[in-house]
């Protein structure tokens, strides 16, 4: 193989550039001193990210969010875990036709599922409700975790389990010593993807998040529609350490080429 | 559930001889996949029908939606010059975010599989890891660059130009938008680049073939179903799109996604805002299954 000529390197240094350029302006004028969003910086100080501290507003969306990703990623995974292992495992009726519905939420737009979830909420009486919010998400989410169990499961080498069972294991212990460990690190890697997912979610939850029960990602988009000043960089540069923080365990866990292609 | 059983009953697989499984056998499978259909059913399947019946809804300015059926929200829609703006202005957009990723993030790709491998991990983790920061974040960065006194205008201030007007634009949407949805081109083009052996292409050097041609001839079509699935899912994705046109547009520059939180949490008038909805999805639908019919026709001719 060849290797990248001057054109192509200048190339990616500018796609590099691209990339990184808005995350990195967030991260610099997270910590500028001054009363406005001006660049260049002049000094260096924490007294935006202590002002988040005085807006409780943040503060609670923050929990939310934390409440919310912590929860539709566990119950997502599960609902999620059982239907995976049978799609990935066995051959039944019906089995496309559950597949396609449980990865249905990527092809429909978040914005189209935002909207359906709003007129329903309405209709049963549950606007606002924070477990029905939580219903929501796992719509969006379930299909990241199935995708990452399904790869991990349909990839497992099943005579193992087998083996354990004609030596006297009962299925439930073949499953708890020698499948669940198999396929843990899809189940953990999935989880992560999930709670990111959650935490992150915008376009749907605009819809259906109550005062009561708005996310950090809402809270951020009104905050930012309102009014600019250096508090939303500093809550920005927040969230990405804390996703950059997810992000490295989610590598260790189960790397994150994996996750983000597919394969290795 | 209680129906699949029924029609699959014993009668029916017994006469299936043994090749098929007494339906009892797929009791386990059924009722392992069970609560996540209840909620999908319960949350997906019911709802979209809702919103569907609410498409035919009257609107009442005073009293709200109003049971009926009628087609007058898809004939305003369909025929008000005001909604024809925006939905143009949606797939203008939608195809200018695509042809530009297809136009950064097929080379960038290639340029990654070229490289060796600390600096391809790296770097490929670079691109695809914003793909995990929330859109409302990468929204304000680009914000913050694209603003009068941000750092884009301060570079051209330094050559005697400008200050130019770039916030609140369709470039700025644009340009925000293919920031987002670079990864999802990169991935496919990156996993079909992973099938191609590195040997054909080195034959055709050898074979006396530029490497232009080489990369006209030997590595385009082996990666074009790649740029072909990386491109139906930015379009879906920016068509739909709503935090960066709502952050980066301004409240002038509405697209579909805007005017249907508009409909909704603005003038509360949700028939109309589910029939914008619908639409979109609809179009993004009809789009997505020609673009991709066309195309994989031309491509199984070329393969013969």
């Amino acid at each position: 193989m060849r290797k990248n000529g001057l054109v192509a390197l200048s190339f990616h240094t500018l796609v590099i550039l691209f990339v990184l350029a808005p995350l990195v302006i967030i991260v610099l004028v997270a910590f500028t001193p001054d009363q406005t969003l001006t660049l260049p910086t002049h000094g260096f100080s924490l007294r935006w990210f202590r002002a988040i501290l005085d807006y409780p507003d943040f503060i609670s969306a923050f929990f939310n969010s934390i409440k919310l990703a912590f929860a539709s990623a566990t119950l997502s995974l599960a609902l999620a875990l059982p239907a995976a292992l049978a799609i990935g495992r066995e051959r039944f009726p019906g089995r496309e036709f559950l597949n396609g519905l449980f990865l249905s939420p990527l092809v429909i737009p978040s914005l189209v599922l935002g909207i359906a979830f709003l007129r329903f909420f309405a209709m049963i009486g549950a606007t606002g409700s924070f477990t029905w919010l939580v219903a929501a998400h796992m719509i969006i989410i379930t299909p990241f975790v199935m995708r990452l169990v399904l790869a991990s499961v349909s990839g497992m080498d099943r005579s193992i389990e087998h083996a354990a069972q004609s030596l006297g294991a009962d299925r439930w212990t073949a499953f708890r010593r020698i499948t669940l460990p198999m396929i843990l690190p899809g189940i953990t890697g999935g989880w992560l993807l999930a709670f990111i997912n959650s935490f992150d979610e915008l376009t749907m939850s605009i819809f259906v998040t109550s005062p009561q029960t708005i996310t950090l990602p809402v809270r951020m988009y009104m905050y930012a529609t309102e009014s600019i000043d250096p508090m939303m960089a500093s809550v920005s540069a927040l969230v990405i350490f804390v996703t950059a923080g997810a992000m490295i365990v989610l590598d260790r866990v189960y790397g994150l080429n994996r996750i983000l292609i597919g394969s290795h | 559930m209680a129906s699949t059983i029924d029609s699959t009953g014993s009668d029916n697989s017994r006469a299936l001889k043994n090749d098929r499984a007494p339906w009892h056998a797929f009791v386990p499978p059924w009722l392992m996949s069970l609560p996540a259909f209840i909620l999908f059913a319960v949350l997906v399947l019911t709802p979209l029908a809702m919103t569907v019946v609410l498409t035919f809804y009257r609107f009442d300015p005073a009293s709200g939606p109003i049971a009926a059926f009628q087609f007058g929200n898809y004939i305003e829609v369909l025929t008000d010059s005001y909604y024809q703006t925006i939905f143009a202005r949606t797939f203008g957009i939608a195809i200018l975010t695509t042809l530009l990723c297809v136009a950064i993030g097929a080379p960038e790709a290639y340029v990654l599989y070229r490289m060796r491998d600390p600096w391809r991990s790296m770097f490929l983790l670079v691109i695809l890891a914003p793909l995990l920061v929330s859109v409302v974040v990468r929204a304000f960065g680009w914000s913050m660059l694209l603003n009068t006194g941000g750092i884009v205008n301060q570079f051209f201030g330094l050559f005697g130009l400008g200050p130019y007007k770039l916030e609140y634009t369709t470039f700025a949407i644009v340009i925000a938008l293919v920031h987002v949805m670079l990864p999802f081109m990169v991935i496919p083009v990156w996993t079909s680049l992973q099938k191609l052996d590195p040997q054909v292409e080195n034959a055709a050097l050898s074979l006396m073939a530029s490497p232009a041609t080489t990369l006209r001839r030997i590595v385009l079509p082996q990666i074009a179903p790649g740029i072909l699935s990386g491109s139906l899912m930015v379009f879906g994705l920016s068509a739909s799109a709503f935090a960066i046109p709502g952050l980066l547009g301004g409240r002038r520059l509405k697209v579909a996604a805007t005017a249907v939180y508009d409909e909704f949490l603005g003038s509360l008038n949700w028939p109309l805002g589910a029939t914008i909805a619908i639409l979109l999805l609809i179009a993004n639908l009809v789009i997505m299954i020609t673009y991709y019919r066309v195309l994989e026709r031309r491509y199984s001719r070329s393969l013969g």
